[in-house]
């Protein structure tokens, strides 16, 4: 029977139940030593990350160097809300939940009810009519301010008072609804909550910063994300004068150590199945067409801008859910940990791994923390060589195959599904230019 | 009549807004400045300091970009290599200013133009992005390279000024000799590539080169050779501005480039970039606006690197092609 015969969900529920027992099971008897369980953890959360940056660049090609700001938002946020859990830094076990989910229900209200009332189609409308009677420029003022007015009111009056709805609602629920579990469940699910949460305030930061900036290309798009990598390590620097507990510079700790090989795992799983499932759904193959080119993207009716907002926001969740899982596996958190240098980590394993591949990302992300760490073995002298080594790599990654090593190739379930008798074979001939597209 | 009025009010609406704007701008930072008018002064020449030392490396970046459309991202630690030679003439052979300063110049120069044949120039024909990749990685091999033990170390290293700094007062205004040679020596450099770009026969072919590559070929025109130049003359002025940068803040690490590199060039890409003037005006822009942070907002040293991002960002949204960059120029 041949492997490909089999049912692609069966393969994967094979593949992860395999590992992952087998993993648990080095993890338990002792076979690997605490260095090597850290260096598996560490890897796999890395992997989400990139996972996350090869659906910007490798799939959208956008060039948008920023992972680890994403990934500082959802460390930052969900281990608030799990440090309130164990030493109620707020006066409440569940303050910073309250607030955290307050935040994000308001904000997601807010866009909500801007779309509803379409405000932007009725701005641009305006702004015709007016340029019809006065000068560009004077048309630019009103209908900004008219803009600010309007945008603002709907953010403080229906995003302000859903998220003060939504917050004191789990302030007063909180903590009957998980004091009536037991003491041990009832931390894991704060746990997963955190985690949830901390994706999603990762997704809505890069929707809004996504929204003016994705009009930008390549250098321009580099430099503005670069740019907003280091306006957020300016704010984990200083944001201790807004939440105490976050300690700024000092960096954060004692957050409670949750993440466990199961969690990663499982994270690991849904984030790869999504991500294959999403690429090869009709919007993936919309996002796709965007990179190879945009024009004719445009042309065949594709919103090119609005697939690029996609991509970039869900590109940034899991950024943010990686984060989490970092947060809750070294109990501290410190601004230099998400500084732009280590943007570039992530963008390395994608890279080396395949730009565009699922499989090569996940690789790239076991070779880069393996090399990383594994280069520690070396004498004391040479482990400073670690990052002189590897921006070499990258230059003869660049030089010789800058497809990086597994191109768009993937492996087992995460290959394209052939396509059913009766559809198109045009789609099942992956594009082999993704180098060369990303340059237009 | 009726579409004449409603005109009218329109009109004298728009510019109200701005009035208004202009008006709680002006209240809120006149308030400030006539708080702490010396503070003020004193700030504006730290700024413009700065704002030279920037306009340097701006140009520098601005003039590769024009050139080959490449971010020099190794641009920062070539710079932070010229401090450090200049660093080793001064303390290993007791070079004086204008040695030393000759001294970095040439480095730089010979390794601008060595990074271009080594990494950038197997990949002209390639995307633009492996280009910008390998231009990252250039810049993290040259900082973890400089910063082993038998390079340069990982130390902060105490910069010895080669000439006695001098102050004069001037009604509570301190102004320093190195503040006039900083100001000096960036005009000069301004001046002079002014010059090479607008006058000069290897100028004429560095825009023909920007303009067409191909076609610069047909020509007859060596695009490598010019490339070469090109980068020969960004390493003049980043050996020169190091060994400035050095002596106005007497502190170098290898990881030094770093932040002048970034700001640099959000610089040049706020004044217009690939315009010479406009990375000048582009870099004064972002010291003064870095110092008056520094002097009048809260926590501003710790904020001034993320308000020179905002104003990036906000340059970008605004005026994409930057003060002095065409705007109908398709951006990409």
């Amino acid at each position: 029977m041949k492997i490909r015969s089999i049912p692609t969900w069966i393969q994967a529920l094979i593949f992860f139940v395999v590992v992952g027992v087998l993993i648990q099971l080095a993890f338990s008897q002792g076979w690997l030593t605490e260095y090597w369980q850290q260096i598996i953890l560490a890897g796999t959360i890395l992997a989400i990350s990139a996972l996350g940056l090869n659906l910007k660049y490798g799939y959208a090609g956008l060039f948008a160097i920023g992972q680890a700001a994403f990934y500082g938002i959802g460390a930052y946020s969900s281990a608030l809300v799990t440090k309130d859990w164990t030493s109620q830094w707020s006066g409440s076990p569940v303050g910073g939940l309250a607030g955290l989910i307050g935040i994000e229900a308001g904000f997601i209200a807010a866009v909500a009810a801007i779309s509803v009332l379409d405000i932007g189609h009725r701005q641009r409308a305006l702004r015709e009519r007016l340029e019809k009677l006065i000068s560009p420029f004077e048309t630019s003022v009103l209908t900004a301010t008219l803009t600010i007015l309007v945008g603002g009111g709907i953010l403080i009056v229906v995003g302000g008072g859903v998220g003060w709805l939504v917050r004191k609602a789990v302030l007063a629920a909180g903590p009957t609804l998980f004091g009536a579990l037991p003491a041990a469940f009832s931390q894991q699910l704060i746990f997963f909550i955190a985690l949830i949460a901390g994706a999603v305030l990762a997704a809505l930061v890069g929707f809004v910063v996504g929204l003016p900036l994705l009009n930008l290309t390549y250098d321009y798009l580099c430099i503005a994300t670069l740019g907003f990598g280091i306006i957020s390590y300016v704010f984990f620097n200083n944001a201790d004068k807004l939440i105490p507990t976050m300690k700024g510079a000092r960096g954060m700790v004692a957050i409670p150590r949750l993440t466990t090989w199961p969690w990663v795992l499982g994270a690991f799983a849904v984030a790869l199945i999504v991500m294959r499932n999403f690429i090869y759904s009709s919007t993936g193959r919309a996002i796709l067409a965007v990179r190879d080119d945009l024009t004719a993207a445009d042309t065949m009716g594709i919103n090119s801008y609005q697939y690029k907002v996609l991509a970039y926001t869900v590109g940034c969740a899991y950024a943010g859910l990686a984060g989490g899982l970092y947060a809750h596996l070294y109990a501290f958190l410190h601004p230099t940990n998400f500084t732009w240098l280590k943007s570039i980590d992530p963008f390395v394993m994608v890279v080396f791994g395949g730009v565009g591949s699922m499989t090569g990302t996940t690789m790239g992300a076991y070779v880069f923390v393996t090399l990383l760490e594994g280069l520690r073995v070396l004498p004391a002298e040479l482990i400073d060589w670690r990052y002189v080594i590897y921006p070499v790599i990258l230059l003869f990654v660049m030089l010789f195959r800058p497809q990086g090593i597994m191109g768009t190739n993937e492996l087992g379930f995460l290959k394209r599904p052939k396509a059913a008798p009766g559809e198109s074979e045009m789609e099942a001939e992956p594009a082999e230019t993704t180098a060369s597209a990303a340059d237009g | 009549m009726k579409d004449k009025v409603i005109k009218l009010l329109l009109r004298a609406l728009a510019w109200g807004v701005l009035a208004l704007v202009a008006g709680v701008v002006l209240r809120v930072v006149g308030g400030v400045v006539a708080k702490q008018p010396t503070t003020f002064v004193q700030q504006m020449l730290n700024g413009l300091q700065l704002g030279f030392m920037y306009a340097m490396i701006a140009v520098g970046y601005t003039l590769v970009y024009g050139v080959v459309k490449l971010i020099n991202f190794a641009y920062g630690d070539i710079f932070m290599v010229g401090a450090f030679v200049s660093f080793f003439g001064i303390t290993q052979y007791g070079f004086s200013f204008v040695p030393a300063l000759l001294l970095a110049t040439v480095a730089c120069i010979f390794l601008a133009v060595i990074i271009d044949r080594v990494a950038y120039k197997p990949l002209r024909q390639a995307p633009r992005i492996a280009a910008l990749i390998t231009a990252l990685g250039m810049s993290i091999f040259l900082e973890y390279f400089t910063a082993l033990k038998f390079v340069f170390s990982a130390d902060y290293i105490a910069f010895e000024r080669p000439f006695e700094l001098v102050t004069w007062e001037v009604g509570g205004v301190t102004f320093t000799n190195i503040q006039l040679i900083v100001a000096g020596v960036s005009i000069l450099y301004f001046l002079g590539v002014q010059y090479i770009v607008g006058r000069t026969k290897i100028g004429k072919a560095m825009r023909a080169s920007a303009f067409d590559k191909n076609t610069a070929r047909l020509m007859g025109i060596d695009v490598n050779a010019v490339i070469g130049a090109t980068f020969a003359l960004t390493g003049a002025l980043a050996g020169t501005a190091a060994m400035l940068y050095a002596t106005a803040y007497p502190q170098i690490f290898t990881f030094m480039g770093l932040q002048p590199g970034l700001k640099a060039f959000v610089a040049a890409v706020i004044g217009g970039i690939g315009s010479i003037p406009g990375a000048f005006v582009g870099s004064l822009i972002m010291g003064f606006t870095e110092a008056m942070t520094v002097g009048f907002v809260p926590y501003g040293s710790t904020l001034k690197d993320g308000v020179a991002f905002i104003l990036l960002i906000a340059m970008l949204l605004i005026r994409p092609t930057g003060i002095f960059g065409d705007p109908f120029e398709e951006i990409k």
